[in-house]
């Protein structure tokens, strides 16, 4: 347990201390709220869709966990790269537990991420549908936070250099954000966008949380909640799986 | 009395698919030892320490360390050595109380005896005063120390030094060996260590093996290799038993070169 705790206390303390990290993640998503809740919301109401403030913050919630667990990869690659991967791996500690206790310090960045981006929303006037329910979302997005920084930890293990894992990083996170639910209903999409959109995990996601903020659903929690839980489990199989892999 | 075994390799290789980095070696260090390994670039010093350490598995051949199978008892070996990397090892964005912290958790030291022995360790370093200084703004000698003082934070009973003084000035070279000689003397620590200064390993080290090609070419004290090789310094003697061409054209085939250590090597034993 102590092993876990320090190897987490590593991370947010990084984290913590690191001011341009904490603006740089958060930048992007208040300018997509911003931009598009103001920008497109007016259009929105129009076409008779109703707020889209309320309809676009879970997807930005959802678009910030998954572009900071990703990136939070990038640490692994710098301990590689830098040799601090070298020293936790020569220490009389399992990989698994290294890679754990990491990833649950990566994984709390990116909840706290997601609250902060919720306060924000909050200012600019969107409205959970039932505080209550807040709760149970604040727990499907620490599931979510999880799987998406192992996905990010698992990418990092297999590219070895900078350059390699930006590059899959526009070939995953940015497909995976447009083509999901998070900025647009999929009722009215074309067969092949919508088909798309089903078969991407990051789609739940944002429903799961739409659900219990906004009170619109589009699969139902059920489905939503099962598709997390089978992405969660990949996700972790492939980071361990991968972690144990890496050769110095 | 004869001093124990602590380090042991017998017939050991590590192949790359089809190269062969080390190539069946043996030799053995003895308790409280400083054991110098030397050899040109790409002579396979890094491999063994690797393996040595846990972090490669041999192909075949047995390794030990402080009496445990390092392929089979990974974790009991882990705890038996220190090691201080090639290429810098620590967080830069921690402070160096924070990078001795993290490892003596890493290596199960109970939290009441971590403070006082962590401070003691960074007295005996000369770093007591910057101890909550982010390592990024330390220089190149102070990092060293500061690794020197985290690899022997859980009193390990070998400490591995892959080329520690690279890039460092001559006070801090001075400093270090001094530092490392009184740690073998008093506490009978055994001592691995490569460097690519040949003087070093003379004034260092009790015995110095030489490996070229993956192979142990000699083993010995420096009196030693100076005599199986007829010459004046352990210099010459190197020179002599690893030839004077460069790595990248010397490794690429099998000349005459290995030949000729092949026999040296039939002589020595």
């Amino acid at each position: 347990m102590d092993i876990l705790y320090v190897l987490w206390l590593r991370q947010v303390r990084r984290y913590w201390r690191s001011g341009s990290r904490l603006l740089g993640t958060l930048g992007q998503p208040i300018l997509l709220l911003l931009a598009l809740g103001y920008g497109i919301g007016a259009i929105y109401r129009k076409a008779g869709e109703g707020n889209y403030l309320q309809f676009l913050v879970p997807g930005i919630i959802t678009q910030t966990v998954l572009l900071s667990g990703i990136f939070w990869g990038i640490i692994i690659l710098q301990d590689k790269r830098f040799g601090f991967l070298s020293e936790m791996l020569v220490a009389p500690v399992s990989r698994t537990k290294i890679l754990l206790g990491s990833a649950t310090g990566g994984a709390t960045i990116s909840v706290l991420q997601g609250i902060i981006i919720f306060v924000v929303s909050y200012l600019f006037g969107f409205r959970p549908y039932d505080w209550a329910l807040v709760g149970p979302a604040f727990l499907v997005l620490v599931l979510m936070c999880v799987a998406l920084t192992c996905l990010g930890a698992g990418i990092a293990s297999m590219v070895d250099d900078f350059q390699g894992f930006q590059g899959i990083n526009n070939l995953i996170i940015l497909p995976m954000f447009f083509l999901s639910s998070a900025l647009y209903p999929l009722n009215n999409v074309p067969e092949g966008l919508r088909i798309i959109s089903t078969i991407n995990p990051v789609t739940y996601m944002v429903d799961a949380l739409r659900t219990l903020l906004a009170n619109q659903s589009h699969f139902g929690l059920t489905k939503d909640l099962i598709i997390i839980g089978i992405t969660f489990v990949f996700c972790l199989v492939f980071a361990v799986n991968r972690f144990n892999r890496i050769q110095i | 009395m004869a001093r124990n075994i602590i380090i042991g390799a017998a017939g050991v290789t590590k192949k790359f698919g089809d190269i062969t980095a080390v190539d069946n070696i043996d030799f053995e260090v003895k308790q409280g030892e400083i054991f110098a390994f030397l050899g040109p670039n790409g002579a396979g010093k890094s491999t063994t320490i690797k393996m040595l350490t846990t972090m490669l598995r041999p192909t075949s051949g047995k390794l030990t360390l402080a009496g445990h199978d390092v392929t089979k008892e990974r974790d009991s070996a882990r705890k038996a050595f220190g090691i201080v990397f090639q290429d810098p090892s620590l967080d830069e964005e921690l402070t160096a109380y924070e990078n001795m912290d993290l490892h003596a958790a890493l290596y199960s030291i109970p939290k009441s005896k971590r403070r006082a022995r962590i401070e003691e360790l960074l007295k005996l370093v000369e770093l007591d005063n910057r101890m909550d200084y982010k390592v990024k703004t330390f220089s190149g000698g102070m990092r060293r120390r500061l690794e020197i003082a985290r690899g022997l934070l859980h009193e390990p009973r070998v400490l591995f030094l892959d080329e520690p003084t690279l890039g460092l000035d001559t006070q801090t070279r001075n400093l270090m060996w001094d530092y490392v000689k009184k740690l073998s003397d008093e506490k009978g620590m055994t001592i691995f260590f490569t460097t690519h200064y040949l003087d070093e390993a003379e004034h260092v080290a009790e015995r110095i093996a030489i490996i070229d090609h993956g192979k142990i070419v000699a083993l010995g004290t420096t009196p030693e290799l100076r005599k199986l090789t007829g010459t004046e310094s352990l210099e010459e003697a190197y020179l002599n038993l690893t030839g004077k061409t460069l790595r990248d054209e010397a490794s690429s085939g099998n000349d005459g070169l290995n030949f000729k250590t092949a026999l040296r090597n039939s002589r020595l034993r």
